[in-house]
């Protein structure tokens, strides 16, 4: 159905094209430039995934890549151990407690997928 | 009788003079017509305004000011003290509070001492009520002499994917001190229109910055620099109005940021009607 109405009214504009890429190029070039934020968020992330199974910090991997139409963040986050000494502890609440309780939606995609 | 000679430096302003860099770091995007172009609107307003050429090796506002023949001396005379500066500002042809400094055209960058730079400016600031300097392309050395002086920018953005992307960049190195104005130039609004141009919303949804005005892609604009007389010498005509619309706009007047309007002829009247191909 889609496809129809996009042959219907023609290719997509050139500009509409010319403002996905100027998006994604941004995207790309304030990642670059911001190192500093790159290595904080790998730094969250592997602290994350600690608190279930014990990683190799050293060889943790943060990669951009541009994929179709998105940018993508890929993780390579190679695991030592899966037996932790004790059980993992929920992280403690910041701030007052949420009113209401809604159960959290699983994540679809594991965020350490390798690639 | 004595002669009035306007465009010596004068007794000190009451209070220093605005530094205003007009940027980019894409090059070929009109900065150089648009700091002759608003030079002279703030003239016309009665300013007394200098424009620094910075481009050192590419000197090319005088041509845009058809002040070529009359330039004796440049930017680095001055910095090295070889002529005062006085000496080295050319009165302009048409505007008698307008001055040029023009860059050294056989001369390279790295010549410049950055600090001197920032002095001479300084300097300009306390005789003129506008130092308008136009910087080179690129984020180099030749950038960070021409935004040196300067406390105020104003960035020129043409509706392009890359000249978005380097204005972002520019933005980015200037920081807040700045405080980067747009201009977006060579806007073509049939095109916007048919979906072939980012538009002004286009551009500034990423850019977001306060939007000084907008240029249109005119025929004008290449005539009058061909001639060497600024377009913003005329006082009718919708780009010249863009231009003395934009200097109001600087000079803190609460008039709107002029757009261009869509002209539609009967060629795309009938191209309307029945269905242009598009792409």
């Amino acid at each position: 159905m889609i496809e129809w109405v996009k042959k219907m009214f023609g290719t997509p504009n050139s500009s509409s094209t010319a403002k996905e890429r100027l998006r994604l190029v941004l995207m790309t070039d304030h990642l670059a430039l911001a190192p500093e934020i790159i290595e904080n968020m790998k730094r969250d992330l592997v602290d994350v995934i600690s608190r279930y199974v014990e990683v190799d910090r050293d060889k943790v991997e943060v990669n951009f890549e541009r994929e179709d139409r998105a940018l993508a963040m890929l993780a390579n986050i190679p695991i030592v151990s899966v037996n932790r000494p004790s059980p993992p502890e929920p992280p403690a609440p910041t701030g007052p407690p949420p009113r209401r309780r809604r159960r959290k939606k699983p994540p679809t995609q594991n965020p350490a997928a390798a690639h | 009788m004595h002669q009035p000679v306007p465009h010596e430096v004068a007794a000190p302003a009451a209070k220093l003079g605005r530094a205003i860099v007009v940027t980019s770091g894409k090059g070929g995007v009109g900065k150089t017509t648009t700091t002759a172009n608003l030079g002279t609107a703030l003239a016309q307003r009665g300013a007394r305004v200098a424009l620094v050429d910075a481009d050192v090796g590419l000197r090319n506002l005088d041509i845009v000011l058809g002040l070529e023949s009359r330039v004796k001396y440049h930017m680095l005379d001055v910095l090295e003290d070889k002529v005062s500066l006085d000496e080295a500002l050319v009165p302009d042809k048409h505007s008698p509070t307008l001055v040029l400094l023009a860059a050294a055209q056989s001369r390279e960058k790295e010549d410049v001492d950055t600090e001197k730079m920032r002095d001479l400016v300084q300097n300009l600031r306390e005789h003129y009520d506008y130092v308008l300097i136009d910087c080179p392309a690129g984020i180099e050395l030749g950038f960070k002499n021409a935004v040196v002086g300067a406390d105020e920018a104003i960035v020129v953005c043409t509706p392009e994917v890359s000249a978005v992307r380097d204005v972002d960049r520019v933005v980015g190195l200037l920081g807040n001190r700045f405080k980067p104005q747009l201009i977006i130039n060579r806007l073509r609004p049939q095109l916007v229109k048919k979906g072939k141009m980012l538009s002004v919303e286009d551009v500034n949804a990423i850019l977001r910055l306060p939007l000084l005005g907008v240029i249109a892609d005119e025929p004008e604009i290449i005539i009058t620099t061909n001639k060497g007389e600024p377009l913003a010498l005329r006082h009718e005509g919708e780009t010249a109005s863009a231009y003395h619309a934009i200097a109001a706009r600087i000079a803190g007047e609460d008039v709107p940021a002029p757009e261009p309007e869509l002209k539609e002829s009967l060629i795309d009247k009938l191209g309307s009607l029945f269905g242009g191909k598009r792409a």
